[in-house]
Order: C-alpha cells, then sequence, then structure tokens
C-alpha cells in the first residue's frame, strides 16, 4: 500500500514546518470562571497547548470536560457570565482574549474559521447557498462581486459538491446532512484563515459521510496549511485525523502529545482507562475496561487531582494536591503524580 | 399477525427467574438453538402527505418503505443486533418487534408468546427523556411490577431495591428524582425499569448512544452481565459497529428498509461479504488506524421516498451491474453461515476477502 509512504512524508513536513515557524495558535494558561450566585465556578484550569501551521491538535473528553469551551473561548464565544479569568490566547503574535466584541468579530470568519456539530445551526434557512459564501467573502476579502461568486464556486468544488454551478442557488434544506456539512466547512475557508476551531465536526454524520468529511478536513489542513483545533469525544476520530491530542478531563487537559504515544502509551490513568472502556472491532475477550462513577460537575470537584475518586492507582497525595502537567518526554506532558513520582524514580536509579 | 401477548395477569411468586447459565459456546444451554422470535417477511410503510387529501389524488399514495420485507430469526438467551445508518429502519423494527406499532404486513412470532410470563420490555436512547422527571425513581422502577400485578403490595418495594442494586445503584435512590442523576445512572434505571417486568425478551434501541464513553463501557458491561444471569434474549439496534461487536451473537445489515448482511458477528467482522458491510467497516474511524489509506464511500443514502431500482445500494456500489440495476436481491445463505443480498456476491464476482480485523492492518 502506497499509504506508508504518505505518513512518512507528512510526518518530516510536521517536522520542519514545527521547528522553523511560529505556532498558529498559543494558549497559554488559560482560566475560564462563571460566576454564578453559589459562587464561582472553575470551568477552565490552567489549559496550555499551541498549534502549528497545518498541524491538527485533536481535543477529546467527555461531556462536560470544557472541550467545547476552550473552542469557544478561543473563539471570543464565551456566553456570558462566563469570562477569561487568567491566562493568553494568542493568534500568531497578536493576543485575541483581551479583544472587544467588535474586534473579535472582524478576526472571527477571517482568520479564525468555525465549524459546528450541527450545520443547519450554522446556515441561514432562507438564503441561497451562493449567496451566503459570496456574503461572507465579500466581508472579508478585497475582491468584487464576481471574484466572490467564482471563489465561492471554487470551494464548493474544493469541499466536493458535484455540480457547484446547479447548487449555487438552492438552500439549505434542499441539501442532505453530509453536503450541508461541506457548505459548513466552504463557509468556515472562504477567507484562508490561518486557524479553524472545529467543534464535534462529524457527530451528527453517519459512519460512510463522517469518513468523506474527515477526509476532506484533512486535506485541505495539509494544502494550505490550516491549523485546526478538532474537539470530539471520539477516540477513533482523533486516531485518524489529528496529530497530536489533548485529553482534557473536569476542565483540565490530563495528557498531550503526539496521537501515535498517547493512544499507543497512554500514561494518565483515566486515558489508559478511556483506551480500554472503547469497544473495538477485535474478538471479545472479556468485559470492557471499566471507569467506575461518572465525572464530577464543576461544583463538586474533589480537592486534589479531579480524576482521584475514580483512579485506581490513586495515593494519598492524589487528595490533597493537584499535579501540575509536566513534560514525560519532549513532546508528550501529562498532569498525574504517578508519572512524576515514577519518572523521579527512575532518574534516582539512573 | 403480530402475536405479542402482553400477560397482565400473571403474579409470580418468585422474586427472579432462575438464572440458567449461558455458556460462550452454543449449544452448552439446554434449550440453545430454540427459535425465540421469527420474524417474517415484516413490512413498515409510512403512508405521507396530508391526511386531507388522502385519496383523493387517484389512490397514489406515496408510501415510505421504512422496513420492507425484512425476516430473520432470534434465538433463546442470544443477541441479535441491526446495524445501519440513520433512516435505515432499524428503530421502526425495533418498534415492531416491541408492539409498539403496528405492521403493514408480515409477521413476528414468538416462541413463548402462549406461556405465561413471556414479556417484552424495550429500554430507550434518551434515558432523559424515557424518565418522567415527576416520578421518583422508585415509583417508576414499580410501575411495571404494579401494573402487571406481578407482586403483592408489601413486596413491591424490595423487589426495587433489589433491582436497584442489580444495576449497580443503592437501594436509597428510590427515593431520589431523575434530575439528581448522572446520564449512565439514569440508563441503569431505565434498565432496572425495564427488567421490573421479569420480561424474557429485551429490545435495546441504541441504549449507549447517549453516553460518554467511560459510562458506556460500564452500561455495556452490565447488559452483557444481565443477559447471562437472567437468560435474556436480546434485539440490540445500534448505529456503532463496535458496540454491536461487543454485545451481538448474531448481526444484521440494514440498508434502507432492507437486511443486506445476516452472519454471526465474528463472521461478519472477519469476512464482511456484502459490499455495503464491507464499506461500513472500512469508514469506521479505528484507533490503530492511523495512516489507513481510506477510499471514502462515495455518495449518500437515496432517498427512502423514491428508492433506487433493483439493489438500492447500487448508486454507491463499486460492484454494480446491470441485473444490479433492475432486479433486487434475494438475502441467500452463504457456506459459512452468513446470508448476503447481493447478485456480485452470488455471481462471485466479488473475491472473498478476508478481512482480517481491519484494525490490525496497520499495527
Amino acid at each position: 500500500m502506497g499509504c506508508g509512504w504518505r505518513t512518512v512524508q507528512w510526518k518530516t513536513e510536521m517536522n520542519t514546518s514545527m521547528t522553523n515557524t511560529p505556532p498558529v495558535l498559543t494558549v497559554d494558561g488559560l482560566r475560564v470562571e462563571i460566576p454564578t450566585r453559589r459562587g464561582t465556578l472553575l470551568a477552565l484550569d490552567n489549559i496550555s497547548f499551541s498549534i502549528a501551521p497545518g498541524e491538527i491538535l485533536g481535543m477529546v473528553g467527555e461531556s462536560g470536560a470544557g472541550k467545547s469551551l476552550t473552542g469557544m473561548a478561543i473563539l471570543g464565544l464565551l456566553d456570558p457570565p462566563g469570562r477569561v479569568a487568567a491566562g493568553e490566547i494568542r493568534l500568531g503574535e497578536r493576543r485575541l482574549d483581551n479583544l472587544s466584541q467588535r474586534e473579535m468579530r472582524k478576526i472571527r470568519g477571517k482568520e479564525i474559521g468555525a465549524i459546528f456539530q450541527d450545520p443547519l445551526m450554522s446556515l441561514n434557512p432562507l438564503l441561497q447557498i451562493g449567496d451566503q459564501l459570496v456574503e461572507t467573502i465579500l466581508t472579508h476579502l478585497p475582491v468584487t462581486h464576481e471574484q466572490a461568486v467564482q471563489r465561492a464556486l471554487g470551494l464548493m468544488h474544493a469541499v466536493g459538491i458535484p455540480a457547484p454551478e446547479a447548487r449555487f442557488e438552492s438552500f439549505p434544506h434542499q441539501f442532505s446532512g453530509g453536503m450541508r456539512q461541506r457548505i459548513v466547512i466552504a463557509l468556515a475557508l472562504c477567507a484562508e484563515p490561518q486557524l479553524v476551531v472545529a467543534d464535534e465536526p462529524t457527530t451528527a454524520l453517519d459512519v460512510s459521510i463522517q469518513a468523506q468529511v474527515l477526509q476532506l478536513l484533512r486535506t485541505l489542513c495539509r494544502d494550505k496549511g490550516t491549523a485546526m483545533l478538532l474537539v470530539t469525544h471520539d477516540m477513533g476520530v482523533i486516531a485518524e485525523t489529528a496529530d497530536r491530542v489533548a485529553v482534557m478531563y473536569a476542565g483540565r487537559i490530563v495528557e498531550i502529545g503526539p496521537v501515535e504515544d498517547v493512544i499507543r502509551n497512554p500514561v494518565h490513568p483515566y486515558t489508559r482507562g478511556l483506551m480500554g472502556a472503547i469497544p473495538t472491532l477485535k474478538p471479545v475477550t472479556g468485559p470492557l475496561a471499566q471507569i467506575d462513577g461518572a465525572m464530577p460537575r464543576l461544583n463538586a470537584r474533589p480537592t486534589g487531582c479531579a480524576f482521584n475518586p475514580r483512579c485506581p492507582n490513586v495515593m494519598d497525595r492524589c487528595r490533597e494536591q493537584s499535579p501540575a502537567i509536566t513534560a514525560r518526554t519532549p513532546r508528550h506532558d501529562v498532569a498525574c503524580w504517578l508519572a512524576t513520582e515514577t519518572r523521579q524514580d527512575a532518574e534516582v536509579t539512573a | 399477525m403480530t402475536t405479542l401477548t402482553q400477560d397482565t395477569v400473571a403474579s409470580m411468586a418468585g422474586a427472579l427467574p432462575p438464572a440458567p447459565t449461558r455458556a460462550a459456546a452454543r449449544g452448552a444451554n439446554a434449550d440453545a438453538g430454540t427459535i425465540s422470535l421469527d420474524v417474517q417477511n415484516l413490512t413498515r410503510h409510512f403512508p405521507i402527505g396530508s391526511g386531507l387529501f388522502r385519496g383523493a389524488l387517484g389512490g397514489h399514495q406515496p408510501v415510505v418503505k421504512a422496513v420492507d420485507g425484512v425476516s430473520f430469526a432470534i434465538r433463546r438467551g442470544e443477541t441479535f443486533s441491526l446495524v445501519g445508518e440513520s433512516g435505515c429502519g432499524k428503530s421502526t423494527l425495533a418498534r415492531l418487534v416491541a408492539g409498539l406499532d403496528k405492521a403493514t404486513s408480515g409477521t413476528t412470532r414468538f416462541a413463548d408468546a402462549a406461556n405465561k410470563g413471556h414479556r417484552v420490555q424495550m429500554i430507550f436512547q434518551d434515558p432523559y427523556a424515557s424518565l418522567n422527571p415527576r416520578y421518583r425513581v422508585g415509583t417508576a422502577i414499580a410501575e411495571p411490577i404494579r401494573f402487571q400485578k406481578l407482586l403483592p403490595e408489601a413486596q413491591v418495594m424490595p423487589r426495587v431495591h433489589e433491582l436497584l442494586q442489580q444495576v449497580g445503584l443503592a437501594p436509597a435512590d428510590a427515593l431520589k428524582f431523575p434530575h439528581e442523576f448522572s446520564g449512565g445512572q439514569r440508563q441503569r434505571v431505565s434498565i432496572a425499569r425495564a427488567l421490573a417486568g421479569n420480561p424474557t425478551f429485551l429490545v435495546c434501541d441504541e441504549p449507549t448512544s447517549a453516553l460518554d464513553v467511560s459510562v458506556q463501557a460500564q452500561i455495556l458491561n452490565l447488559l452483557r452481565q444481565l443477559q447471562e444471569r437472567l437468560g435474556l434474549t436480546c434485539l440490540f439496534i445500534s448505529h456503532n459497529l463496535a458496540v454491536i461487536n461487543y454485545v451481538s451473537h448474531d448481526v444484521g445489515v440494514m440498508y434502507l428498509g432492507r437486511l443486506v448482511e445476516v452472519a454471526p458477528t465474528r463472521t461478519l467482522f472477519e469476512a464482511p461479504k456484502h459490499p455495503y458491510t464491507q464499506l461500513l467497516l472500512a469508514a469506521l474511524p479505528q484507533l490503530d488506524s492511523r495512516g489507513r489509506d481510506k477510499s471514502p464511500i462515495t455518495g449518500e443514502i437515496p432517498s427512502p421516498l423514491k428508492p433506487p431500482p433493483g439493489c438500492t445500494f447500487h448508486p454507491r456500489c463499486p460492484h454494480a451491474m446491470e441485473r444490479c440495476r433492475s432486479e433486487n436481491p434475494q438475502l441467500l445463505p452463504q457456506p459459512d453461515g452468513a446470508q448476503i443480498a447481493c447478485h456480485a456476491v452470488q455471481e462471485r464476482r466479488i473475491p472473498v476477502l478476508f478481512h482480517p480485523t481491519p484494525a490490525l492492518a496497520h499495527a
């Protein structure tokens, strides 16, 4: 098969781009709080990561872990009263977290594209597809109407809509779910953004259509050097699409690293449990690995490590102090006392 | 016609039916191999268009053939799963089997239908929608017991507590309301309520699709364990092939209202024969399928209003020929126990792909 060669070539491109060019997106110590009548809830705590040009960073976690919230914070679309309480979000050199809504509106759509789960929510049901694309292009790029139409047709072709001229005047309801999501992707990419935030882009689609859309996203990122934050609950989607993955639990990143490392050698007990809990197509040999209990709610976060009540390797220290995320290898970071201690042991024996 | 007798007056004395041990291999059980449910030519057509003009348009009432001539059988104590993409008719089929909807034609015959104590229960996808928010959980679980008068009133609450423990909750939870539980716990309550009616047959419609992976694993383990302990026969519906692999003995793949492949689970996953099954398996994102060179399925599911003539899969099928465009293939048995509805397979035009588990290909 030719795929081995393709993977290798892609990897080398990735490495050079990562060493030579500064990241497109840097999130540094992001903290999001939601003030309520019963006190302030800490929704995101010390989130730090960066995405290089052409790189896809997957963000995975259970519902309520804060993965969508991270995407929303980057897009400047946090629902009040939620707010960025600390940390920085930078697009290239430019800080985004302290921009006004007005300034953010110029960046969204132009420099950051967004793709959400439900394509019907992102499209205006009363406007023809072509007009929606042309409007977005004219808003963000200095082109004439005629050029915008040509660009829109080109985009529709690029995202795999057959006979774009014929579908240009169609309305969203005349398309199937998969086709609608392709149009949303075309909308997100129409100003050639540096970064795309894709929040569960294929969750509403069937597997066969999902495979088509994921393939499309991957090719577009590769060809145009667009960085992407891919938020999903499906580890399989991450494995097939992303270059690196950040695993979130209760508002924190507990493990982040290259997809191969995290899937083959998960270090955090939560990631390890998660991997064992995913049913596969292999012959069934026994019960699925089970993480008992459920993720704590925001108002009932335990002291110390948030995972400690469910952790099979819990130690006294985990119940008192929350572990900081630390590098295990240069590109693989883990927030777990166990990982820190085994490393210290290893250093001592060495 | 549908012979679904809900035995309402039987009062079961014992709390639980004796737990038969379901052996891992088929045939070890005393009544293994006997058919529990036999479905023949089941069809459900939904007429569409406004009721006002029904019939006034000259008898050309358009219909959606949600389920179109489906036949299969489920052996006692086993799980038969239906898999397919949205709109293929799997949930309609589940509702027909559970007796929640009437078939247009065809039969569902339960072998135990004549026996006292034969009951069908259903577990739904959304545990938020299937529990009454104003009922305490204990009342909700007790309802089937009281309604069917299974136990004298004094024994109802002890049985509810026992059921809660059986699904991994505490007896004290009986006094709580559904909103006090997480999604996974709510699905446990739904399972307890389904078991409260002492069912012999369980219909599970996407029971874990609304749950997170770690919670899904808990519920799948629980369902398997309960099935083995209680000797339940199950019809399991899911769009997730990996979940299907974990729970089923036999699998039926549906496409536009028809079964295109029925096979024992291992046969289906190791040697999928129908082109649609092959494409579904290839499209499933896998943990260790990184860098897999994919040839994604082209095209989409056609509108069920205007299904293509002949084999409904032919517009997307890489092996389609003239015959596929005109003649609807029948479900025919294969040497290895599978049943396939495909002209190309029948004419041996598709090489018998021996798929190793696709996940292992690039390990």
